[in-house]
């Protein structure tokens, strides 16, 4: 049996205008989620709701939501779905205007960008000004100055919440301790004041449960693709995924049926034997199973996972979507220590692992997803990821044996990615991973 | 005859090989990319059977396989006199398009845009013009000449503006309207596949080198055997069994996507064949930089290039040759004059032509900036490769600033500073590497 494959029309504003797209029955499901969500904020003078911007790593989602009257802005996210609809080179261009360097992340200068424009969300609407920035996740130091900055434009108050780098590679019960009690002493007491109610550690629970359950279903998903073929693709496939869990709507019933769907979807193609579902439909056979390092370029996406597809190159595992919790190396929220569990879950973001750390989980995914190529895509201004890439790529190359390879682009900047440069990488790439099969062979 | 074809079509130049089935390189071919890479592509491989038909000829007088029954063909004279003719048969080459180029010169002189006072005296001039370049070209394709550019654009251009220059009057014909004529025809001549063929051709050369007294020694019938000799060679039939293409412009050859090969793994295998030992390869083409670390079978175990900018790349020196009023050949050479480095910051072609202009503004000699110039593009290079893995012994640099002595001489010191000693490997025909790997890829897909 295959999965339900609903073939809908893009809108007019997406990217690749004309062509025909695939989408699978929780694809639809989520954007009806994610239209919902600008909605609410778009109405949230008229409902009385506050809004909290905050970022995606580390974000403490069912903290917020528990207060019932808050909602979440996610600046990178707007940045990213911006760039997918091809609005951020004019944005990032308007930051650039007032004094940013070329340098400085692409995601604060389309968030800039868009505010100085009126900020008219991905969506069409404008998202609100925030009532309260609150920083859950310090391990990229941008973060900080990016909120500095919004501090300045919306004159909004802060909440900061340190969260300690693992730079020895583990969370110790100080470490813990230290986050629970700012959590508590800090955190808490300005979401009440914004939200006007008080903290009801009840209904955190029950959302922190929610959330236990719909990270179950995504870890069976992303674990599916240890099948060969897999059924899924982990980075361009995985982004949809980790849509809902990673942003506004972890802890929520829409959140649970999403992933409850989604599953479906991916064992039933998994029981049929098929490959991922890409723009233009079913992939192809599968001929390369790649690891991936780093987030993807947003502002050709599809062009660039073209250049996977079209070759049968399919990503069994990425760091990216680990971006916001390594649910998969056995995290999951705790109804039973809900302060404790958001503490953990900051700590276990991705990017505040160290590079040991990092180095072993990426082997780890190449022996158990049994890659043959292992490929970095380095962001020209993320910090949080780049630093250290390239030893990365060594020491993945030595422990396992097998090819890296290494393209660089950006993240929401469309003069940093080159498809010529990019394509003549990754073509290398693929007929290196096959010259040396044949070597072997 | 069965041949296998290799084609790189770089971002500056376009370079074909045609190789035989026991790897021996029959043929090469290049010209300049020019905007047009089918055009570009199709001379390339014609210029590589020609050169393919001269190595039969050559291989078939030198073996013997051509009867010379008098024995009067001595063979030194016979390396003297197929060297003449591969020189002749250039010539009339040349000829060939500097005809073309003067119709269509002409022509664009009869368009409503020039002056009706003016046309006679433009049409004199150019006239003028056009027979010296004629004349001073016998003297290029000499046996022994300077080495100069392969390409017309070049050779006729460099003369065309020099003579433009003394014939231009400020109240007459003016050079900018010498100019115009030869910048608006010039690309129409490259655009054009004319009948350059050996063919077409090699009657007229041969004539040329058997005339006035050109014979150089050889008897009447070791002129007769030669004739029949290039009659024979033209007859063999040249199959190509396989092709394959690579490069900046591989995706426009109309070739199946399984004979579409990466540069990077064409220039390892190339590097690996010119030169056996070659365990890293530094490719410095016109728009990319790759280092690239081989295994002892010449298969790619790593790599890395320069990204989206073109910085430090070939094209760079063409910028600054322009910026200097300079051929980007003499600029090598030119560097090698330098008493000093002049330090260089930047490979961004932007901030190169300021830097360039600045310290020539604070007095620098020319030949010490460009020594500081070359030395910033191996620095730019020497990224790559520590990224790619280092510099292992022997080191290969290919590409067509691997010509470029003060490049070169900037990557032997910086190498030596940084890695200690490495066998430096530079073939002279190293702007094929890319093509001869392909031609190699094209023999193994067919050898299975």
């Amino acid at each position: 049996m295959s999965a339900q494959v609903t073939r809908i029309k893009p809108e007019a504003d997406q990217p690749l205008p004309g062509n025909e797209v695939q989408k699978e029955r929780s694809m639809v499901l989520q954007k009806e989620m994610i239209a919902s969500h600008y909605k609410a904020l778009a109405a949230s003078a008229e409902t009385g709701c506050k809004v909290v911007y905050t970022f995606v790593p580390g974000n403490l989602n069912e903290l917020i939501g528990s207060f019932d009257n808050l909602l979440p802005v996610h600046p990178e996210i707007n940045a990213l779905q911006n760039a997918m609809r091809k609005r951020t080179g004019k944005m990032v261009l308007e930051a650039e205007k007032l004094g940013h360097s070329e340098d400085v992340c692409a995601y604060v200068k389309a968030d800039i960008g868009m505010a100085r424009s009126g900020n008219i969300g991905p969506s069409g609407t404008r998202i609100p000004d925030p009532h309260l920035l609150l920083l859950s996740y310090t391990g990229c130091f941008t973060f900080l100055k990016w909120f500095e900055l919004l501090r300045e434009e919306y004159n909004a108050p802060v909440a900061m919440l340190h969260t300690p780098y693992q730079g020895d590679g583990i969370v110790t019960d100080s470490m813990r301790a230290y986050m629970v009690r700012q959590i508590k002493e800090e955190v808490i007491p300005k979401l009440e004041k914004v939200s006007g109610r008080k903290f009801d550690i009840d209904k955190l629970r029950e959302m922190l449960a929610r959330s236990r359950q719909a990270e179950d279903d995504l870890v069976a998903v992303l674990e599916s693709a240890k099948n060969v073929p897999s059924p899924i693709d982990a980075y361009f496939g995985a982004v949809y995924y980790i849509g809902p869990i990673f942003s506004a709507f972890r802890g929520t019933e829409a959140a649970v049926e999403y992933y409850r769907e989604l599953r479906k979807e991916v064992e039933a193609r998994l029981a049929a034997g098929q490959g991922p579902v890409t723009p233009e439909g079913e992939m192809g056979p599968e001929r390369y199973r790649l690891v991936v390092e780093g987030p993807p370029n947003w502002t050709s996406f599809r062009d660039f996972w073209k250049m996977f597809y079209d070759e049968g190159a399919v990503v069994v595992a990425s760091s990216y979507a680990k971006v916001g919790g390594l649910y998969d190396q056995g995290f999951r929220h705790d109804p039973e220590h809900p302060l404790e569990s958001l503490a953990d879950y900051c700590f276990g973001c991705y990017t505040n692992l160290n590079l040991p750390s990092r180095v072993a989980l990426l082997s780890k995914y190449v022996r158990e997803y049994q890659a043959d190529g292992f490929l970095i895509n380095s962001i020209k201004s993320c910090n949080s990821f780049s630093a250290g890439q390239l030893l990365i790529l060594r020491e993945v190359e030595q422990r396992t044996g097998i090819a890296g390879g290494f393209v660089e682009s950006d993240l929401v900047d469309p003069r940093y990615f080159s498809g010529a440069n990019i394509k003549t990488r990754m073509e290398s790439y693929f007929q290196m991973i096959e010259q040396k099969r044949k070597g072997a062979a | 005859m069965k041949l296998y074809l290799g084609i790189d079509l770089g971002s500056t130049t376009t370079k074909a090989v045609v190789m035989d089935a026991n790897q021996v390189i029959l043929g090469k071919g290049i010209t300049n990319s020019r905007s047009n890479y089918d055009t570009a592509c199709a001379i390339a491989q014609n210029e590589a059977f020609i050169d393919t038909r001269f190595s039969l000829f050559r291989r078939q007088m030198s073996t013997g396989a051509v009867e010379l029954g008098t024995g009067a063909v001595e063979l030194g004279n016979l390396e003297a006199f197929l060297t003449g003719l591969e020189a002749n048969f250039r010539l009339e080459q040349f000829l060939r398009q500097l005809r073309h180029l003067t119709e269509i010169s002409m022509a664009e002189i009869s368009k409503g845009r020039v002056d009706q006072a003016l046309r006679t005296p433009l049409r004199d001039k150019l006239e003028q013009l056009f027979e010296e370049i004629a004349v001073e070209a016998l003297e290029w394709f000499r046996p022994g000449a300077a080495k100069r550019s392969d390409f017309f654009r070049d050779l006729a251009g460099n003369a065309y503006m020099r003579g433009a220059e003394a014939l231009a009057e400020p109240d007459g014909v003016t050079y900018d309207m010498l100019v115009n004529v030869y910048d608006k025809c010039i690309i129409r001549v490259e655009n054009t596949l004319l009948d350059l063929s050996l063919e077409g051709n090699m009657g007229k050369a041969l004539d040329r080198s058997f005339g006035d007294g050109g014979r150089d020694g050889l008897s009447e019938e070791a002129e007769a055997e030669i004739r029949s000799a290039a009659d024979q060679v033209l007859d063999i039939s040249l199959e190509v069994l396989n092709a394959v293409g690579t490069g900046y412009g591989r995706a426009r050859l109309p070739f199946p996507k399984e004979r579409i090969r990466s540069e990077i793994l064409c220039h390892g295998l190339g590097a690996h064949t010119m030169f056996p030992g070659t365990a890293t390869v530094l490719d410095i083409g016109g728009q990319d930089t790759k280092a690239i670390q081989v295994d002892p079978e010449g298969i790619v175990t790593s790599f890395q290039m320069n990204d989206r900018c073109a910085a430090g790349c070939g094209r760079y020196l063409g910028y600054i040759a322009d910026e200097l009023n300079m051929g980007v050949q003499e600029l090598g050479p030119l560097a090698m004059q330098a008493n000093k480095s002049v330090r260089i910051n930047s490979t961004c072609t932007v901030f190169a032509g300021a830097e360039l202009r600045e310290r020539l503004n604070n007095g620098e000699r020319r030949e010490d900036i460009l020594q500081g110039l070359h030395r910033a593009i191996i620095l730019r290079a020497m990224s790559l490769l520590a990224r790619s893995g280092g510099i292992e012994d022997e080191f290969t640099f290919t590409g067509g600033v691997a010509n470029n002595e003060a490049a070169v001489h900037a990557l032997s010191t910086l190498v030596e500073e940084n890695y200690g000693k490495r066998k430096l490997n530079i073939s002279a025909n190293s702007i094929y590497t890319g093509a001869v790997g392909a031609a190699l890829f094209a023999l193994r897909n067919v050898a299975g």
